[in-house]
């Protein structure tokens, strides 16, 4: 790129968008950031490489990160490191040597970990609507919430109606003998959502109760699969592909993907009782030679355009409440009023506890 | 049968002059194999399990801390993770052997219409996704499917039957392609002289395959040792084992010093697997009578049980063991969502899915995987070629004998190894390798290294049998009549090594196109591979996806089918009447 191209980028960068001017503004807002970055001035050019770790699941619309690259004049390199969980852990481990500038992908079970690992530079975009701010967990102050979803159990509604039998709504209705050998879960030890579902029991009856329910799950009959591809295709008869039990554990998102030929109706409802919500969050990484290229990159990521772009190709709610989503979500996937929630700092320091419980209790 | 004395006395007069030459040759020869794999191989795994070994001191520095071995080896699990191990792997390599010598003698020893398609079918299952493969095997094994009356769901059965599934081509190979080229005039003189078929085969043939079948044993147990997605899939939670563990402790727990413990007990595990093969191929390692030619082959004739016996259990084994659970997945490649038949799946591989699904179309994924496994597969073949040339010679010294044993080994341990404790080591030791200033780790080159590292032991254990079965003799009749060393390779191993190359290559660029754990790492999803994409599709809710990650899967399958056919064809046809 010559230099008069990029001296146009950097000045398209700055006058056309504005979620950019982070590195213009003055002062960075709140006390959220325990290091406030002095802005850069704005004459500051933008070039060269930035690199974008992220989780296997991230995707953008075709042209979004190429649009991004055109107005700021910087190069987007995307590595994907694994699943969610990871993901940290490859943070964690190369947190003198960080393997990027920015990382998406952390979410909340795991954040807490990398947080106390040091592998963040806090950084938060100016002038987050208050519906992202809110998605800010405690401890989590220097990370900017870039989307949302529920891990929830979905039903089969169709097979329901066959048998004439009422679908279960709640918990406590799973371990009911009527629902008995229908449930299909994912193991929490190797599946992300199957942790989830763990995080809401342990909300949902208390750190003294919940493994009595599972017991009670596992004794009326509860199939558990290592993952959530196994258990949605093999085991849940709503997939269509010879499952054979009508309750599983997915999204609140999956049965917008399960809607009819006409487009009246899905087949698949998730169970909103049953939800633990999920925040994922972009970061600046500590130790980068390039701070400036790595906030204009969550600037972007949190941007309007961004925010709407996510349900599309992540098949998750974006952080911003105001961003229109699609019309079949309106519809079939509304996300749960009141999920389940745990705190990151209790979630990292229980993990590998309650794992372990869970599997003496649900495995033996 | 290995040198003789008076052979050896003939030789030292020729060989002295070029001595300094020969082994600064020789040398480089071992030592560049060595540099490739310490790199990328030990470097990194060393570092992790020693990450696992020393603990913060509270001051800022690290104290060596082995507590770890304590507690992890007296919880009950990790025996009961150990002893499951052992059972899987030893059941699995057992029943891939038995099953694959009356495929290898089929499909490489007889002559019949089909024959090339056969063995381009029977290694699609060594590169299919583990998730597909669970899927597929678990719609046979399910209390609805064709087998489900076996109730080998989540059993032990039902993990063995798919570790058969994946190993059962490298068996096939690589006794095959040592069998097609043994001179037949030795069993012929046997049943000659009065031997069954049986007893020809019991005394004569079998001993002279020994080292291809310790070869392909020692290769199928690392796999089924270290074999992590189908037990996971196949067996629930019941069947874990130490790769399992290993990777539950890495990526989920950040448990390092659980970790480390379990990657040396895994490497106990792989060493002593490793020794076994050794001394066993040791016995029976002698030159054999090689035929460059095909005229070993024979065409197949329906009325000698010694065909049809061995053609019976392979068309039972290939149907019920790999076109059962392939039929049903190919079929249902065809299917869209509504279950009407039709391409649909198909003309969607060359989009990014119905909601964007992928960031690049499938057949981008495909010509990025056949450009990196292209890749893989020249480095494989060279380090693995070089690798075992050295491995092959028998010094007179009994140190480097020693030492040559040794390498082959060393090379054997990509196989045993987890790769998570690599991908996790590569991550704390490429940021600059060996000083240099070039972060390795988001380098697109980091992926075809991290396959050849895996296929190399494929291609050692490919090429070795036949280099080592060609009788030294020639190579010191050659060498009298005064040919330099580099002649007697190019004349005496090259045309005889020739054809197993081919499989060689064959096979790396299969391992490449399948490999998706070190891909999985650090992959750049603009170089998205297919396997890398299959499981991106396939992780997704939507019959629209599952269609597409079908009909994706039916592609690599093809293509891996597609690759081994021109390898085969590939081989060499050149040499033969040089002796």
């Amino acid at each position: 790129m010559t230099i008069r191209t990029r001296r146009t980028a950097a000045i398209a960068a700055v006058g056309l968008l504005p979620l950019l001017a982070a590195c213009t503004g003055d002062d960075a807002p709140g006390e959220q950031q325990n290091t406030p970055v002095p802005a850069e001035s704005g004459e500051a050019e933008l070039s060269g490489t930035v690199t974008l770790v992220t989780h296997d699941s991230f995707a953008l619309s075709d042209g979004m990160l190429a649009s991004f690259e055109d107005e700021t004049g910087l190069t987007v390199e995307h590595v994907a490191a694994g699943d969610a969980g990871t993901l940290v852990n490859q943070l964690v481990l190369t947190a003198d040597s960080p393997l990027g500038d920015v990382v998406y992908g952390v979410d909340n079970t795991f954040a807490s970990r990398a947080v106390a690992a040091d592998v963040f530079e806090p950084y938060q975009p100016e002038g987050l609507d208050d519906s992202v701010t809110d998605l800010v967990g405690a401890g989590l102050e220097g990370l900017t919430p870039i989307d949302k979803g529920d891990v929830c159990l979905n039903v089969d509604t169709a097979w329901f109606e066959d048998q004439g039998v009422e679908p279960p709504s709640t918990f406590e209705d799973l371990t009911d003998p009527r629902y008995a050998d229908l449930t299909v879960v994912t193991n929490p030890a190797t599946s992300s959502p199957g942790f989830a579902m763990l995080l809401a029991t342990v909300d949902a009856f208390g750190e003294d109760g919940w493994e009595q329910y599972w017991a009670d799950l596992s004794a009326n009959g509860l199939k558990v699969t290592d993952g959530w591809s196994d258990a949605y295709y093999s085991d849940f008869s709503g997939a269509g592909e010879g499952g054979e039990r009508p309750v599983v554990l997915s999204y609140a998102t999956s049965p917008a993907f399960t809607v009819t030929e006409d487009g009246s109706e899905s087949t698949t409802a998730a169970l909103l009782d049953t939800c633990f919500r999920q925040v994922e969050y972009a970061g600046v990484l500590a130790g980068t030679d390039n701070p400036d290229r790595a906030r204009a990159l969550v600037d972007f990521l949190s941007s309007p355009e961004v925010q709407a772009d996510i349900p599309a190709n992540m098949y998750m709610y974006p952080a911003d409440s105001t961003v229109e989503l699609p019309a079949e979500w309106e519809q079939f996937a509304p996300l749960a009023e009141e999920p389940f929630d745990v705190a990151p700092g209790e979630i990292d320091a229980h993990r590998d506890e309650w794992i372990e419980q869970w599997t003496a209790t649900v495995v033996g | 049968m290995t040198t003789s004395s008076s052979g050896g006395a003939v030789l030292r007069a020729p060989r002295r002059r070029s001595a300094p030459a020969t082994w600064a040759w020789w040398l480089l020869a071992a030592g560049a194999p060595l540099l490739f794999l310490g790199v990328f191989f030990a470097w990194p795994v060393v570092a992790l399990v020693l990450q696992g070994f020393f603990a913060d001191d509270g001051g800022g520095g690290r104290v060596l801390d082995l507590s770890g071995f304590g507690e992890v080896l007296s919880q009950p699990r990790t025996w009961r993770v150990v002893g499951q191990t052992l059972a899987q792997a030893t059941v699995g390599t057992a029943l891939s052997v038995l099953l694959g010598l009356p495929a290898a003698y089929v499909l490489y020893r007889c002559r019949f219409p089909g024959r090339t398609v056969a063995r381009a079918l029977v290694t699609v299952p060594f590169v299919l996704p583990t998730v597909v493969v669970g899927v597929a095997f678990r719609s046979v094994l399910a209390p609805s499917g064709p087998l489900g009356f076996l109730g080998w769901e989540e059993s032990f059965a039902g993990i063995v039957l798919a570790l058969v599934f994946f190993n059962y081509a490298v068996v096939v190979r690589t006794v095959g392609g040592l069998w097609e080229r043994l001179d037949p005039r030795a069993e012929q003189a046997a049943r000659s002289l009065g031997a069954t078929p049986w007893q020809a085969f019991r005394t004569v043939t079998l001993p002279a395959l020994g080292p291809a079948i310790a070869s392909a044993a020692s290769v199928v147990f690392l796999f089924c040792a270290t074999a992590f997605g189908v037990v996971l899939v196949l067996g629930g939670m019941r069947y874990g084992t130490i790769e399992t563990e290993i990777w539950v402790r890495t990526t989920q727990f950040l448990d390092l010093r659980a970790a480390a413990v379990l990657s040396i007990l895994q490497l106990v595990v792989v060493t002593g697997a490793l020794l076994v093969s050794a001394r066993l191929r040791a016995r029976r390692e002698r030159a054999l009578h090689l035929s460059s030619d095909l005229s070993a082959a024979h065409r197949f004739s329906w009325r000698s049980a010694a065909d049809v016996v061995p053609a019976g259990v392979t068309a039972v084994v290939v149907a019920g063991l790999l076109v059962l659970p392939l039929a049903g997945l190919v079929a249902r490649s065809f299917q869209g969502p509504d279950g009407s038949w039709g391409l649909d799946n198909y003309v969607a591989l060359g989009t990014t899915g119905g909601r964007n699904a992928l960031t690049v179309t499938v057949w981008g994924a495909t010509a990025t995987s056949l450009r990196t496994a292209a890749l893989a597969a020249t480095i494989a073949v060279v380090v693995g070629g070089l690798v075992a040339l050295v491995v092959s010679r028998r010094p007179r010294s009994r140190g480097l004998r020693r030492a040559v044993g040794t390498l082959d080994a060393v090379f054997m341990l990509p196989l045993g190894v987890s790769a998570v404790t690599v991908g996790f080591g590569f991550l704390i030791t490429l940021d600059r390798p060996l000083g240099f200033d070039v972060d390795l780790r988001t380098s697109g080159l980091l992926v075809p290294i991290a396959q050849a590292v895996v296929a190399i032991p494929l291609v050692v254990r490919t090429v070795l049998p036949v280099l080592r079965a060609i009788d030294p003799r020639l190579r010191e009749v050659a060498a009298t009549l005064g040919a330099p060393p580099g002649r007697v390779l190019r004349s005496v191993d090259a045309p005889l090594a020739a054809r197993s190359l081919g499989l060689a290559i064959g096979f790396a660029f299969a391992v490449s196109l399948g490999e998706f754990g070190a891909t999985s790492f650090l992959a750049r999803p603009d170089a998205a591979t297919l396997p890398v994409v299959i499981y991106r599709l396939i992780g997704l809710p939507g019959a629209e996806n599952y269609g597409m990650a079908l009909a994706a899967s039916v592609v690599l399958a093809t293509l891996t089918a597609t690759v081994m056919m021109v390898a085969e064809r590939l081989r060499g046809d050149a040499g033969g009447g040089e002796f």
